[in-house]
């Protein structure tokens, strides 16, 4: 489960030892997440993401919970009782906004700790695996999100649960009867709201669970580190705790006060005023966008508009799923032995290339389904698929890397100071 | 455990090969408990189909007397929308003149309307791309590059008989099925 320089966990006091060795929980977070884990001592700030996504997905269970004691999933009265947690119920606007843009914020440092791996190579040997599991709790999410967006019932949520609905009913044969199945309908209904509800109440613990499962993943190779290369000894490392719960706490509190800032200043900037309307069935708003951190995959979704042998309609979901079932298949579409972009030069390139891509896309999900947005849709979708399963495929057989570190305490303090030891860096 | 093994060790006579009993009691208990798993998901899948009072799917009759030519009523069937367009000898036209083997769904305008209530187009005031309502229906909306309806979510053009001609939408807006109980009342379901 870890270095063999790990340090060992001795109870410290009688109740300690006797709970040792009846239900060892305390020896099972020593070793998780404190000094019995060792860590690179070269970890940067983008290693403090995926504390800070278990921070957010925290801060949304125990406001969602406590929000669900107020809100009623029926569609006669959902879109109200929405209103009376912001007007009446006590510290309920704060509850509200907190879960509303804590979504918002759990993507963003979600798809900050993606970027991570993609550009230091966390997802190759041997953390695949770790990687595989990242790539279920992105799709749980966006399950959630989205079926947590249709709770407030306004108009947005109404048409994005018709819309999103609507995407499984493009499937041949069956699509109509899955969609009916799904909304439990012929148009989302209370039905719809009711179950949305349920499984928006559940996923946030299977994402839990798979979490649990992330971070053991995790825990048998160690976490990777900037450089990507292997640690070699003691001196590579130093103890989670107190080093680098020290560093997420720091981070911790910047992620909070810029989640305070907009959730005090700017609550709705988020959000989109359409869905302050109550859901109208049958009155669609005339720009419908999901939540902004669905606007990639919304853009490549609408990037189809041509039949060929399927129907265009069918093309954009399929794209739209394989944009990110492409992402299970990374871990051997990238061949190259080293996993840190420092080191590839070409990689480097087209990492950043893919990083403008998705920012272009995102923009472009968010515009309006005209020209010229639908041709440049069209080519930043070519260019997502043709990273993946061309580009990097390509320069990991030909790109030479640049010569690598002999080792982290290398990397970090030069070739000189060899004695250094962890406690002695500053 | 150890005491039936022992129980089966000695039993000589057992064939070494082909079917032992024990082995056929394990794969039926197995199998028995496997389709009884199986079939005890049926219900769970099958309680997200829609309800009896979903189903239970009123039919409505529709007054359209008071729809003037070149006006459009939208009403609600199932709880879908619905369109109810009276088409104008113009709009009727320009339906005709489409060359329908160039459509995407080739239909002609009648068989997108009762016979004899040509100028009556009713459909389903869903997209069939992925299910917003088209615009075109109030005055003064776009009504798209066909005259027809326009749907502002991703840009499907409807023409005058609410035939897909342009964007992602697949197929023509659905027509329910109706009848004409007198020259101005219709029943739709
Ligand atoms: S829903 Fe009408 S064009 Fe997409």
């Amino acid at each position: 489960m870890s270095f063999p320089w790990a340090e060992q966990y001795t109870p410290k006091n009688p109740f300690m030892k006797w709970m040792d060795e009846r239900l060892p929980i305390p020896r099972l977070v020593y070793n998780s997440v404190g000094a019995g884990y060792p860590v690179p001592r070269n970890l940067n700030y983008f290693w403090n993401f995926g504390v800070l996504a278990g921070l957010a997905l925290m801060i949304q269970i125990v406001t969602g919970i406590v929000l669900a004691m107020h809100y009623t999933p029926e569609a006669g009265m959902a879109f109200a009782s929405v209103e009376h947690i912001m007007r009446d119920v006590n510290s309920g606007w704060l509850l509200r906004y907190l879960h509303f843009n804590g979504a918002s914020f759990f993507f963003i440092v979600v798809y900050i700790h993606i970027f991570r791996g993609l550009y230091f190579g966390s997802y190759k040997a041997p953390r695949e695996m770790v990687w595989l599991l990242g790539v279920v709790i992105l799709l749980l999410m966006m399950a959630t999100a989205f079926m947590g967006y249709v709770l407030p019932w306004g108009q947005m949520s109404y048409w994005a649960a018709q819309v999103i609905t609507g995407l499984f009913a493009a499937i041949p044969l069956v699509g109509e009867s899955l969609q009916q199945w799904l909304l439990g309908g012929f148009a989302p209904d209370n039905a719809t709201l009711n179950r949305f509800f349920s499984l928006h109440y559940l996923l946030p613990f299977v994402i839990l669970g798979c979490i649990i499962l992330h971070i053991w993943a995790l825990h048998l190779p160690g976490s990777n580190n900037p450089t990507g290369i292997d640690v070699k000894g003691p001196q590579d490392t130093i103890p989670f705790h107190p080093y680098y719960t020290a560093k997420d706490g720091f981070g911790a509190g910047v992620f909070l006060i810029a989640l305070a800032i907009v959730v005090f200043f700017a609550p709705n900037f988020l959000g989109h005023a359409d869905n302050y309307i109550e859901a109208n069935p049958l009155s669609t708003p005339a720009h419908i966008v999901p939540e902004w951190y669905f606007w990639p995959f919304y853009a490549i979704l609408r990037a189809f508009t041509v039949d060929f042998i399927l129907e265009a309609k069918l093309w954009g979901v399929i794209a739209m799923f394989a944009s990110i079932i492409v992402l299970f298949f990374l871990p051997w579409l990238d061949r190259s032995p080293v996993r840190s972009g420092t080191f590839r030069p070409k990689f480097k390139i087209w990492f950043w290339v893919l990083v403008v891509d998705i920012i272009a896309l995102a923009y472009l999900g968010g515009a309006p389904a005209e020209e010229p947005y639908v041709m440049f849709s069209q080519i930043a979708t070519i260019y997502y698929f043709a990273h993946f399963l061309i580009i990097l495929p390509l320069i990991s057989r030909t790109e030479r890397p640049l010569p690598l570190p002999n080792s982290i305490t290398e990397a970090v303090l030069g070739k000189d100071k060899t004695t250094a030891q962890p406690v002695a860096a500053e | 455990m150890a005491t039936e093994d022992h129980v089966d060790q000695p039993a000589a006579d057992q064939p070494e090969e082909g079917v032992r009993r024990r082995d056929f009691l394990n794969v039926a208990a197995v199998s028995v408990a496997g389709v009884g798993g199986v079939i005890a998901i049926l219900p769970l899948v099958n309680q997200m189909n829609p309800d009896a009072d979903v189903l239970a799917l009123a039919s409505i009759d529709v007054d359209l007397s008071a729809v003037e030519p070149g006006q459009t009523i939208k009403t609600s069937w199932r709880k879908q929308p619905l369109f109810i367009r009276h088409l104008t000898e113009d709009e009727i036209a320009e339906a005709r003149a489409v060359d329908v083997s160039a459509l995407r769904d080739p239909q002609t305008l009648e068989e997108r309307t009762a016979e004899g209530y040509e100028q009556w187009l009713i459909s389903l005031a869903v997209c069939t791309h992925l299910g917003c309502i088209p615009l075109g229906a109030a005055p003064g909306e776009n009504k798209g590059e066909f005259g027809g309806y326009f749907c502002p979510c991703h840009g499907s053009h409807y023409d005058t008989a609410g035939r897909i001609r342009k964007g992602p939408a697949p197929t023509n807006l659905v027509v329910p099925e109706y009848a004409f109980t007198s020259d101005t009342t219709v029943t739709i379901g």
